[in-house]
């Protein structure tokens, strides 16, 4: 297997093994069929001169660069990086060099030069509220952006929870009017990859099989990559025997605690949390919240901000009980008063009573 | 609405509105059934040997003689129902954590492994003495729609946790808010239904002892 791609690699220490296993560890995590990792090495590999390389845009809209900071973290010097090396990211305006109106032309030259072809990837919520003023980059909307840069996509990759669902400036009560990319466009193939930041891995994998096979992967009824969203952080939890055992952390400081028991009761919002943190873990498989001792948010999940509470456990209630001592008072109420209607009831059919005697039988 | 803002709403406003209606019920009937009193009875009491409201509470608990063979089917199966209704209820790690949430009350749970096989048994026991209700004439002929929507309301919370916990059907999110969804309509049904008997069996049996203690026979 030759190409720049290799070549570069090899300039970097990087040997045509490593990269190969590398592609075959991306296409058995998205539960690609062995083949795929080769696919995938043959497709990466063969991207030819710079020029030719797919072109990603990369849009930021209402966020707080977390996910590019994620990516970045991954990029060096771990093998997530290959990835980038075979597109052609030709807007993003943290990574790239330009800015203003360079920035701007360099934009619109990959939006012209790749029409149609192009992977544009979202982070951050788009604000609907007073036109879109609460965000806007040279002069114009998100929204107005997302619209005329989606126009010529090829498919979209919702990155991050706000760009996937609304996010945090989504949560309530959403100041800005802030709503995802899919609820403003309906025309387009889109992917999201949600999760505050995501796993880098996630994000390189899906690139490395829209690179691959032409198309995005197969997604869930929240249009999330079934490789990676498929099963809950509870039940791929190295504390999940814990939690089978009914044996809890009840504060963050005490025995359980440190013994490495589940989180439920401080909050834990796995069971309800598709992603793929306990699998893949962070920092090039270091740790994760729940290794580190904190419970899971629930990141990966629409609305997760307002979603009762981060160290409410989610057998408790959502919100305080407002109306439950109000009905208490009520139904004592209620039943005091139908006693005594019943008392009185009682009462008057005593008073009415007469007495029948014999003599009134003989009449 | 997607599957979290549902959870949410039965983890919060619905449960509060359920509860609400729930405390409401309970309150109200209690004060109701209990206020009705009776006549007192001017008769000199004569006393027997575990003839009192106290005996008679446990000994209803227990079969009559003979009946274990007459009648198996209800009374293994309601036994065992029963038994492990209140098992999953009351024993089930998640479920105390509400408990003590709403009431400050906590104590131990079991293995969550040992609820899912209770939660079968008792799903099990369900059905079987449904189908004997169905089967034999003069039950069939003796229940009523109230009947029927009791099983209805207490079945379904069982079956929708265990769906929860195995992953049936519906993603669990889905799943457990359905599962809650299904406690609260039982919670807001049951102090207008036969299943008010959960707050009242126990202060029937004392008055019937009680009276029949008062006349000197131990039933």
């Amino acid at each position: 297997m030759h190409g720049p791609l290799i070549d570069t690699l090899a300039r970097q220490g990087v040997t045509r093994r490593t990269f190969m296993k590398y592609c075959a560890t991306l296409a058995s995590m998205m539960a690609l069929p062995p083949a795929a990792g080769r696919a995938m090495a043959e497709a990466m590999a063969s991207a030819p001169a710079a020029t030719r390389r797919p072109s990603v845009i990369w849009l930021p809209f209402q966020e707080c660069t977390g996910c590019t900071e994620s990516i970045t973290r991954s990029h060096s010097p771990t093998l997530e990086g290959l990835i980038f090396d075979a597109i052609s990211l030709d807007y993003q305006e943290t990574l790239m060099a330009a800015a203003g109106h360079q920035a701007e032309e360099a934009l619109h030259a990959a939006m012209k030069a790749n029409e149609g072809k192009y992977l544009l990837i979202v982070d951050g919520s788009i604000p609907l509220g007073l036109d879109g003023a609460y965000s806007c980059i040279a002069g114009k909307s998100n929204l107005d952006t997302l619209k005329e840069v989606a126009k010529g996509a090829a498919a979209i990759v919702a990155m991050g929870s706000c760009a996937a669902y609304g996010g945090i400036p989504k949560a309530n009560p959403n100041p800005t009017g802030a709503v995802s990319v899919s609820d403003i466009i309906k025309d387009k193939p889109i992917i999201n990859i949600p999760g505050c930041p995501p796993i880098p891995v996630v994000m390189t994998g899906v690139l490395a099989h829209f690179l691959t096979f032409g198309s995005l992967p197969e997604m869930d009824s929240k249009g999330r990559p079934k490789a990676f969203y498929g099963e809950t952080i509870h039940d791929r939890c190295y504390r999940r025997p814990f939690y089978d055992q009914g044996k809890f952390a009840k504060t963050f400081d005490d025995e359980g605690a440190r013994n490495g028991w589940c989180l439920f009761e401080l909050g834990c919002k796995g069971p309800v949390t598709y992603n793929a943190c306990a699998t893949v873990k962070w920092n090039g498989g270091t740790s994760w919240p729940v290794e580190s001792g904190h419970g899971c948010l629930g990141c990966s999940e629409p609305d997760f901000w307002d979603a009762g509470g981060f160290y409410k456990a989610l057998s408790m209630p959502a919100d305080p009980l407002k109306m439950a001592s109000t009905a208490a008072i009520a139904g004592a109420a209620a039943g005091v008063a139908i006693s005594f209607a019943n008392r009185g009831k009682k009462s008057a059919a005593k008073s009415a009573h007469e007495t029948t005697t014999l003599a009134d039988l003989e009449k | 609405m997607n599957d979290m803002q549902f959870l949410t709403w039965v983890r919060g406003t619905g449960l509060d509105i359920a509860l609400s209606i729930f405390v409401l019920g309970v309150l109200w009937r209690l004060f109701e059934i209990y206020s009705l009193g009776r006549k007192p009875d001017l008769t000199a009491p004569r006393h027997a040997a575990g003839a009192s409201g106290l005996h008679t509470i446990f000994r209803r608990t227990l079969p009559a003689e003979g009946m274990l063979k007459r009648a198996p089917v209800s009374i293994i199966g309601g036994t065992a129902f029963h038994i492990g209704l209140a098992i999953v209820v009351f024993l089930f790690a998640p479920h105390i954590l509400l408990i003590k949430n709403l009431t400050g009350l906590s104590w131990p749970g079991l293995p969550s492994q040992f609820i899912d096989l209770v939660a079968v048994v008792t799903m099990a026991a369900m059905v079987v003495v449904l189908v004997d209700r169905i089967n034999k004439p003069v039950k069939r002929y003796l229940s009523t729609f109230g009947d029927w929507f009791a099983w209805t309301l207490t079945f379904l919370p069982v079956l929708t946790g265990w769906m929860a916990v195995q992953h049936l059907l519906l993603p669990y999110t889905t799943m457990l808010a359905i599962h809650i969804l299904t406690v609260e309509l039982l919670l807001v049904f049951l102090p207008f239904t036969k299943l008010f008997h959960a707050f009242t069996a126990f202060g029937s049996r004392w008055y019937i002892g009680k009276i029949n203690g008062h006349k000197g026979v131990a039933v």
